[in-house]
């Protein structure tokens, strides 16, 4: 007897909304046995890295602290996938976006006026797009491929950040830290509340419905849909596939560059050589597990979000490594793809016998 | 102002830095021969480099832990296999989540080595020809995974380009539907280059941990894996080209180091980035080129292959 796959019709309705959930039971499953290897009881570990982050007000408002940026880069790529122009390189658009939006602060600390903070945000958000421009003129303009000419600019991304926090934008009285002078009142983000909870998740609210509004609901995004499921019949119907690919970067760029400066002026209050706990990489397993649809895409946010809570958290109760973060969301986004196959196909088992009669027919 | 011994030791420094990245490319040569595209290179070499490590401190030989790493980027491999050959799962999306699974493996794997002094694979001098001045030390006074660079890039070559097994994971890679039609089977092709993908990655990340820094930094891989994807593009598909671009990159990774022993009063983050950058110029003016890109690029690059019956 074999197993073998068989393509449905028509894509499975029902397999669309159980396979990230499937996908979801299979990483907690993995993750007993991963737990239980290290010499942990897995019901304990389970609770303190799933549970533990949910009993108290103070780590469910970090938990929304860190589902704001990766649902804002995340619904941003979610329009690029979906238009099959691969902008992996999130991670840099977000920090072009924080040092872009940390203008203001750093070099003109002294304009505190009620535009401060307006601009911050626009700056943020160009910042971002500027540098998701590149892949996407070079990808237009020569063919260059996307996903490397986009990765390696995080990594260009990232020491301009270091080369300014340690050089020209030091803060003067820091006794030479490699941080920034830390931000004026005035270029702090709103907070909401008494905690760290801050403004930047109602921008990823806005941007969730605004993405699902335009992908649902306008040309825009069924131009979107046609160009990345089937290009030839898009350019038929008049639509450019350079302007797709602009827009997805520009769309993705700008909303991962308003998350950086969200995260700086929010939740930081100064630039240090490291702002991201990798949130643009992690945006990319948020996007597939919300099934590249902004409502999903906030709900994974959310788990994500947990997931780096419940490192911290199951670090303080049980002396576990937070390392463990990175391994969950690397299986998560595994057992999504792999469960994505059965939304396309269906497994039929066939006998060795029933197989070889077959054959004879033909 | 340079003299002999001072360009050999830049020389034997610029070996170093090339030899993980022609390692990694050379597999992913392969790889993509057979039509498959695994972005997951990066996850592949870090998760060698942290168990060849593993492995050479808990047996102290090098070279046990060399066959750990091959071992590991193998069984990294698979998975990539299992998801997008058996469960036809994206690639491009199957590679990026191998990069950070591995990328998270590693470090998990590497949190009870952080700091530990490692042991390094000690050169084999060839008799004879390692003492001829100049070459000698440069060329056959290397170690072990430094000669099995060579050696593959000249077999991958003759396997490809001269063998009947070369021709058939071309035609898998160029025409998979042919190629079934003509009675070869397409997914064992397509896995067995896969595997050979990951060894070549384990090896690159041993290459790391074990010779270019002997101890375990995490993240040490620094992107490599993805400069090797992007040499393969450079060398539009051929092992000898592979050669020359790894060789190109070790030298301008190496660049910073000694820029600033002359002097030369560049940030050093901007010397830092000058790879990444390099890269991206690299992948520019290859893909002006539209035929030289054409006539190269397996035609079922990163197709997914549904035997129909």
């Amino acid at each position: 007897m074999r197993i073998e796959l068989e393509k449905r019709a028509e894509h499975s309705q029902l397999m669309t909304f159980l396979s990230p959930l499937v996908a979801i039971g299979l990483t907690l499953v993995c993750g007993s046995v991963l737990f239980a290897t290290m010499g942990y009881n897995p019901l304990d570990a389970l609770y303190a890295y799933f549970i533990e982050p949910l009993t108290t007000s103070w780590s469910i408002e970090e938990l929304l602290v860190k589902a704001g940026p990766l649902v804002l880069i995340a619904v941003g790529l979610s329009v690029c996938f979906l238009s099959n122009s691969w902008n992996i390189g999130a991670e840099g658009q977000f920090t072009m976006g924080a040092l872009a939006g940390s203008m203001i602060p750093v070099l003109f600390h002294e304009y505190t006026g009620a535009m401060a903070l307006p601009l911050m945000v626009l700056m943020g958000i160009l910042g971002g797009m500027a540098w998701g421009a590149i892949p996407a003129f070079l990808k237009v303009r020569f063919g260059t491929n996307e996903i490397l000419t986009s990765l390696m600019l995080v990594y260009v991304a990232q020491y301009i950040l270091d080369f300014l926090v340690r050089g020209p934008w030091r803060d003067p009285d820091g006794f030479n830290f490699p941080e920034s002078r830390i931000f004026d009142a005035a270029h702090v983000l709103p907070k909401i509340g008494e905690g760290r909870l801050h403004i930047g998740m109602i921008f990823a609210v806005i941007a969730v419905v605004v993405v699902w509004w335009m992908l649902t609901r306008t040309l825009k995004g069924f131009e979107i849909k046609v160009m990345g499921e089937t290009p030839r019949a898009g350019r038929f119907a008049g639509f450019s596939s350079n302007g797709v690919v602009w827009f997805g970067f520009l769309v993705s760029g700008g909303l991962a560059g308003l998350a950086g400066m969200a995260e700086v002026s929010g939740s930081i209050e100064q630039l240090t050589p490291i702002i991201s706990p990798g949130y643009g990489f992690t945006a990319i397993i948020v996007a597939f597990l919300g099934r590249l649809n902004p409502i999903g895409i906030l709900f994974a946010g959310l788990l994500l979000g947990l997931s780096y809570i419940g490192g911290e958290s199951a670090q303080v109760s049980l002396g576990l490594t937070d390392k463990i973060t990175r391994v969950f969301q690397g299986m998560l986004l595994f057992f999504v793809l792999a469960c994505d196959t059965l939304i396309l196909y269906k497994f039929k088992f066939v006998s060795s016998a029933k197989r070889l009669k077959e054959t004879a027919h033909v | 102002m340079f003299d002999l011994s001072m360009i050999e030791a830049v020389l034997l420094t610029i070996i170093t830095a090339s030899t993980p990245l022609l390692l990694a490319a050379i597999g992913e040569l392969v790889v993509e021969r057979s039509g498959v595209l695994n972005l997951g290179v990066e996850g592949m070499m870090i998760v060698g480099a942290v168990i060849g490590f593993a492995a050479t401190q808990a047996t102290g030989s090098p070279t046990f832990g060399i066959i750990a790493a091959l071992a590991a980027g193998i069984a990294m491999s698979l998975l990539f296999g299992f998801l997008t050959l058996n469960l036809m799962a994206n690639q491009v999306a199957t590679g990026l989540a191998l990069t950070i699974l591995g990328l998270g493996l590693s470090g998990m794997i590497g949190e009870a080595f952080i700091g530990q002094p490692g042991i390094s694979l000690e050169p084999i001098a060839i008799p004879v020809l390692s003492s001829i001045p100049f070459i000698g030390p440069l060329l056959f006074n290397q170690d072990l995974l430094v000669y099995t660079s060579y050696g593959l890039v000249l077999a991958v070559y003759l396997v490809l380009f001269k063998s009947r097994t070369g021709l058939i994971i071309r035609a898998v890679g160029d025409n998979h539907a042919s190629a079934h039609s003509l009675g070869y089977s397409v997914i064992k092709v397509r896995y067995l280059a896969v595997m050979f993908g990951g060894a070549c990655s384990g090896l690159a990340g041993a290459y790391l941990s074990l010779i270019y820094t002997p101890q375990w930094v995490e993240g040490m891989t620094a992107g490599r894996g993805w400069i090797a994807l992007a040499l393969v593009v450079f060398a539009s598909w051929r092992p000898a080209r592979v050669l020359i671009g790894a060789y190109l990159f070790g030298a301008v990774s190496i660049l910073q180091f000694h820029a600033q022993a002359a002097g030369i009063a560049l940030p050093t983050q901007f010397m830092s980035a000058l790879p990444y950058l390099a890269t991206i110029i690299v992948l520019i003016m290859i893909s002006r080129n539209k035929t030289l890109a054409k006539v190269n690029t397996p035609a079922c690059l990163g197709k997914p292959f549904v035997p129909d019956r």
